[in-house]
């Protein structure tokens, strides 16, 4: 196989192949599996480490996750446009970015031995845990290291992912794919996509599907529910009644 | 005034007998399951004692139910909805699985693999959740029929404020079964503490029930409820509750607990109740007048102006009649001798109770004085400060005069039904002296003695025409079914034991307590 076509089914291809899995598989588990989506908290065997690892992971990625968002989706030249130089944005992002980064891998580890060595919480891990650790772990590490030792110049060279990586994320999402951007990225950039891809593939398997019910709406709906018995969902297919 | 109906317990304690059969049947029929092994949606506790899950009265601690804020406004103990979604990824007050128990079984298989020996075959615990052997050392009725006198008295968070006066009177130990189930409340804190909307109120009968489909596991009902009658099932990552048995309620049926207590000591019925002053009695700033005012939101079903009412909002006649012979209704209102658990959680809890008269009538008859005489007994009730503080901890937030009040009224019945039984002549006065008649207390007698099953339990069946929706809530059970489609992520009981090889470790080391 050459490398344009290895490059194509990393970059191009694979990349669909993850989306049809991710949009489909969070469609396909919210239809038929809505009593599985839970976070399964494994609060109540474990709680001391629980309350010190899980908001510094959580409160680490979601500020990891605007993080990217800035980083993918705004184009290089309209933060130039508003008067951010380069420096100042790389600088600023990689303060901002380690601080989280620290808090969320930080937090991970001690999620991570917690589950570990707790024999109660480590009864209750099913394999789909295992394997999401495993890749979120991977990306963490992944990203951390590229971050570190790429766009900060320590390799010797510098890579400025703004102008290769996100071209190529923004490509796949305008449907204009192409492997270029990706091809010339180094390594660790390479290993840090491929890893999350392999996540975002895996996530609607995983008790990850949490993290599309954060319950917003509990701001403003009154708290105590009403619901009638005649509010029940419709019936089966097969269970239809013969009223008439 | 806006009528709703609500299915409502009371339980009389004097007939409580500690069996346990309630927790037993109901065990069996909706907790038998992985995750639920430490569920009991049933609980017989001892009082004093710790109550399951251990000292869940202490407020302070788990902050369940609500409190009056600074403006006299109700808002969650737990803090409101901001302070809520904060604290979702770990939530800071979850009782833990040490709070209840590890659940065990045995390895019975041994008792089948070990080849013929000398010595006895054992079978040793081991744990429900890891499979591994344990030393069991607590469990959820630990200090069952130790009231009063287990080591650790001040456990009790119901014997604060009261403790020396306990230790003093060491001979006037009193204890007492104290059944406890979902209260069914009228402002429920764990339908109010779901981030998801996931738990409701039925608007027909008041039962509340989780929507195990839009759980979504953030674990607030546990804090919010301060009964802890709200659980988490700990394989699938949902809550469950008692489900007052709405299956068979809607059937005409009472629940299982009820069907099966052999002390009959259950009474099922419909009151109705004005939904638009329930806040406002809930926001009543006086902790001891919360009995009263819950009590005031129950409406008359023979006022015209309720019937009206309740014409209006739909409530069909059946149901309406249903609610004017209810047992409930009578024995909160016309006997006034139901007491609400912890009104001070200001939930409006809709299981009451009976207090018991006899640590009182115990202490009477172990003196060697009269144990039927009313005199005796009044006077008994005045100096036994203890138990009758006790139950007012428990009843009336600490209002002392209203648990009195009820023990004279059963007091004074056992003394008036003595003489009718010895076929002297009733005392009529005995019956005044607690601002009742004769004739209303041989009704009372009746209803609280010897009511047979129709008495007890005035359930009017669901309606035919909404048939066919309570079918499709009844019959998908999505519990039945731990690996069914879907649920790649969730493990089955059988999976458990054999992820973890069992091991025999010599017999199990037993703590004492
Ligand atoms: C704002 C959105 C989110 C909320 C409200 C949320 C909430 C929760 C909750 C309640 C738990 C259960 C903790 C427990 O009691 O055991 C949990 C677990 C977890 N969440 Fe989130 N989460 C969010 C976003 C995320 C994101 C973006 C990720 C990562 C990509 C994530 C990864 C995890 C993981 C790995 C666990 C398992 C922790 C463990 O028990 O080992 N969450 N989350
Ligand atoms: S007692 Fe029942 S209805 Fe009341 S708050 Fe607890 S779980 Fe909810
Ligand atoms: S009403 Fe039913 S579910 Fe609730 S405690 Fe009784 S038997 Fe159990």
């Amino acid at each position: 196989m050459t490398s344009v076509t290895f490059h194509t089914l990393l970059w191009v291809v694979f990349p669909y192949m993850v989306m049809v899995a991710f949009i489909g598989g969070h469609i396909w588990r919210w239809r038929f599996d809505q009593f599985g989506w839970t976070t399964r908290s494994s609060q109540m065997y474990e709680s001391k480490l629980l309350r010190i690892g899980s908001p510094m992971f959580h409160f680490g990625i979601l500020a990891v996750f605007f993080g990217h968002v800035i980083g993918l989706c705004i184009p290089e030249e309209w933060t130039d446009a508003i008067g951010i130089s380069d420096h100042i944005y790389h600088w600023g992002a990689l303060v901002l970015g380690i601080g989280a980064a620290m808090a969320t891998i930080g937090g991970l580890l001690i999620l991570l031995f917690r589950r570990r060595t707790n024999s109660w919480v480590f009864g209750v891990t099913t394999v789909m845990d295992k394997a999401m650790y495993l890749l979120l772990s991977a990306v963490l590490t992944l990203g951390m290291l590229a971050t570190v030792v790429v766009s900060t110049g320590w390799s010797g060279s510098h890579y400025d992912y703004r102008e290769g990586v996100s071209i190529w994320f923004r490509q796949v999402w305008s449907f204009h794919p192409s492997a270029a951007s990706m091809a010339n990225a180094p390594l660790l950039y390479q290993l840090h996509a491929l890893a999350a891809l392999c996540l975002f593939a895996i996530w609607p398997f995983t008790r990850l599907v949490h993290v599309f019910s954060v319950p917003l709406g509990y701001l403003t709906r009154p708290y105590i529910v009403y619901r009638s018995r005649g509010s029940a969902k419709k019936a089966r297919r097969g269970w239809e009644s013969i009223d008439f | 005034m806006r009528v709703m109906s609500q299915m409502a317990m009371v339980m009389n304690l004097d007939k409580c007998i500690g069996c346990h059969t309630c927790s037993v049947t109901c065990k069996q029929a909706w907790t038998n399951r992985s995750g639920m092994e430490y569920v009991w949606f049933n609980n017989v506790e001892t009082r004093p004692g710790q109550g399951y899950p251990r000292r869940y009265e202490d407020q302070e601690r788990w902050r369940g139910g609500w409190e009056l804020g600074p403006s006299g406004r109700l808002r969650l103990k737990a803090g409101g909805r901001v302070k809520k979604l904060l604290s979702l990824f770990a939530n800071p007050r979850l009782p833990g699985m040490e709070d209840y128990y590890e659940p065990w079984t045995y390895d019975y298989d041994r008792l089948l693999q070990s080849p013929a020996q000398q010595q006895i075959v054992s079978a040793p615990p081991k744990s429900l959740i890891t499979g591994k052997p344990v030393n069991i050392e607590w469990s959820g009725n630990w200090d069952d029929d130790l009231g009063g006198t287990f080591a650790h008295k001040a456990d009790d968070p119901m014997i604060a404020g009261i403790e020396d006066k306990v230790k003093l009177d060491f001979e006037n130990t009193f204890m007492f079964y104290l059944p406890r189930i979902c209260e069914h409340c009228l402002n429920p804190t764990c339908v109010a503490s779901c981030p998801s909307g996931a738990i409701y109120k039925r608007t027909e009968d008041g039962i509340v029930l989780v929507d195990e489909d839009k759980c979504r596991g953030w674990r607030m009902c546990i804090t919010g409820c301060p009964y802890k009658k709200m659980y988490f099932n700990h394989r699938t990552g949902k809550a469950e509750k008692c489900t007052f048995c709405y299956p068979r309620i809607e059937q005409g049926e009472p629940t299982v607990c009820a069907e099966t207590c052999v002390g009959r000591l259950r009474y099922i019925g419909l009151v109705l109740y004005d939904a638009d002053r329930v806040t406002e009695a809930a926001s009543t700033p006086n902790d001891q007048d919360l009995y009263e005012a819950q009590k005031s939101v129950i409406l008359d079903p023979f006022d015209p102006e309720v019937l009206e009412a309740a014409d209006r909002a739909g409530i069909p006649y059946d149901w309406v009649l249903a609610a004017q012979s209810s047992p409930i209704y009578s024995l909160i209102h016309t006997y006034s001798v139901a007491l609400p658990l912890h009104p001070e959680y200001r939930t409006m809890p809709m299981v009451w109770y009976i207090p018991p008269l006899s640590p009182v009538v115990d202490v009477v008859k172990d003196t060697g004085y009269d144990a039927e005489d009313a005199e005796n007994l009044f006077s008994a009730i005045d100096t036994l400060r203890i138990p009758v503080e006790y139950l007012a901890n428990l009843f009336t937030a600490g209002h002392v005069p209203t648990v009195e009040r009820v023990l004279y009224r059963l007091a004074a019945m056992r003394s008036y039904m003595r003489d009718i039984n010895l076929g002297d002549e009733p005392k009529e006065g005995i019956a005044n002296a607690v601002s009742m008649t004769g004739a209303e207390m041989q009704k009372m007698y009746r209803l609280l003695a010897i009511a047979k099953y129709d008495e007890r339990y005035v359930i009017p069946a669901a309606h035919r025409e909404e048939a066919h929706d309570l079918e499709s809530l009844a019959t998908d059970c999505v519990l039945d079914h731990a690996g069914g489609p879907g649920m790649g992520e969730a493990m089955s009981s059988s999976d458990m034991g054999r992820s973890t090889r069992w091991t025999r470790v010599g017999a199990p080391k037993r703590k004492k307590h």
